[in-house]
């Protein structure tokens, strides 16, 4: 799997031409179109702009591993390397995943009536040893890659701050914030169309 | 010059969730009018959007929005069979509340209410959350939205079965998948980008 103009849903759930959720997808042809439009937007766009394909494809890949979908993990860890990542990127992308992964949605409610809801659960820092590897940039992403798949109530403008700080300009933060947001919607149709599929 | 987070105005933040029209104060510079190209207010799709902050700020990337937009569109509004709107909003809603987005809860609870004309079960989705009786039919609508909002996602065969049950064809079920998995973009972004505010 590789390229960009392969339709990426249709390969990771195994839709064939003729198959009846090949029927059902284009039944909302527009929907189907712009979801691997936007893949193209968010990951070989015409311009990078200041996020090279190297960060976009591993916070890809990192978000795509806290989803804990293998063939989707697998196929974006792919793609890091197709982009031209070393073993060393690849393998901290990877540690990342491992240290971060956890259960969400949690997090907490500005205090009122919805704090009896509030759910707790961990703030991911980044262990030493992946910061380094990662540098302070990449590090930042995915610092707030975790918070946004896991507790998105969390979000506060410190957690932009943050990103300043470590260099995303305004522009790369809405970039960044749309390929995590993004593939938060690509995974689930993926999970989600497999099982209609009865390929759970 | 370099970029800042914004301070946002003084305001009076929802501690609840709600169907009343709500305000979204961005946390980040959106574009000023003035200082946008052709492209920029084409990725709008809708020239009113022009009016958004929420919109403005996310044109900084125009293709992602333009692309995100018209994705969005079809999910919604494609009347070609399928769930009936009512219940795609219902998705909607559902991913909203479970993921804790007020401000697209809000908006979405008044779209399920109007087209199902079911005020008082949208009501109880908004205050007893996702495991509120709304009947069979919604119920199952509701889990699966929930089950496929969680991370690593909780939705299986059982979901499907369940939706099928309650008179779901394929295609409907389909819809039920991309409006939840649709909401889970949209709740990232607005939770992250900015807040909500009473108007």
């Amino acid at each position: 799997m590789s390229g960009t103009d392969a339709d990426i849903i249709d390969a990771l759930v195994g839709i064939t031409p003729g198959s009846s959720l090949d029927a059902i997808r284009a039944r909302r042809p527009e929907a189907r179109a712009h979801a691997q439009a936007t893949y193209r937007a968010l990951f070989a766009p015409e311009t990078m702009g200041n996020v090279t394909a190297q960060e976009r494809f591993a916070v890809g890949a990192f978000v795509a591993g806290l989803h804990g979908d293998t063939a989707v993990a697998t196929a974006y860890a792919a793609r890091l390397a197709d982009s031209g990542a070393a073993v060393a990127l690849k393998d901290a992308v990877e540690a990342a995943v491992k240290e971060a992964r956890t259960h969400g949605p949690y997090g907490s409610y500005t205090p009122g009536p919805l704090s009896r809801e509030d759910t707790p659960g961990p703030v991911y820092r980044m262990g030493a040893t992946t910061r380094r590897a990662l540098g302070p940039r990449l590090a930042a992403a995915f610092e707030h890659a975790h918070m946004l798949v896991f507790h998105p109530r969390d979000a506060a403008p410190a957690a932009l701050q943050a990103l300043l700080d470590a260099g995303w300009t305004t522009t790369d933060i809405v970039t960044l914030s749309q390929i995590v947001a993004f593939l938060s919607f690509q995974i689930r149709v993926v999970t989600g169309l497999r099982i209609l599929a009865g390929r759970a | 010059m370099s970029d800042s987070v914004l301070k946002t105005p003084e305001h009076t933040v929802p501690t609840a969730f709600t169907r009343v029209q709500l305000d979204w104060l961005p946390w980040l510079e959106p574009l000023a009018v003035d200082a946008m190209t052709p492209r920029h207010l084409e990725s709008l799709v809708d020239a009113a959007r022009v009016k958004s902050p929420y919109f403005r700020l996310l044109a900084r990337d125009p293709d992602a929005l333009e692309a995100r937009t018209r994705t969005d569109k079809d999910i919604f509004y494609n009347p070609d069979a399928g769930l009936p709107r009512a219940e795609r909003e219902l998705a909607a809603a559902a991913t909203s509340r479970s993921n804790g987005c007020l401000y697209c809860a809000s908006v979405h609870a008044r779209h399920a209410a109007t087209y199902s004309k079911r005020e008082d079960d949208v009501e109880r989705l908004l205050d007893a959350g996702v495991a509120a009786d709304l009947g069979e039919r919604w119920n199952a609508i509701v889990a699966a939205s929930v089950a496929l909002t969680a991370t690593p996602s909780a939705f299986g065969p059982e979901h499907v079965e369940r939706l099928r049950r309650a008179g779901l064809d394929d295609l409907a079920i389909s819809d039920v998948i991309h409006a939840a998995a649709f909401f889970n973009w949209a709740n990232r972004l607005m939770l992250s980008l900015g807040e909500p505010a009473a108007a």
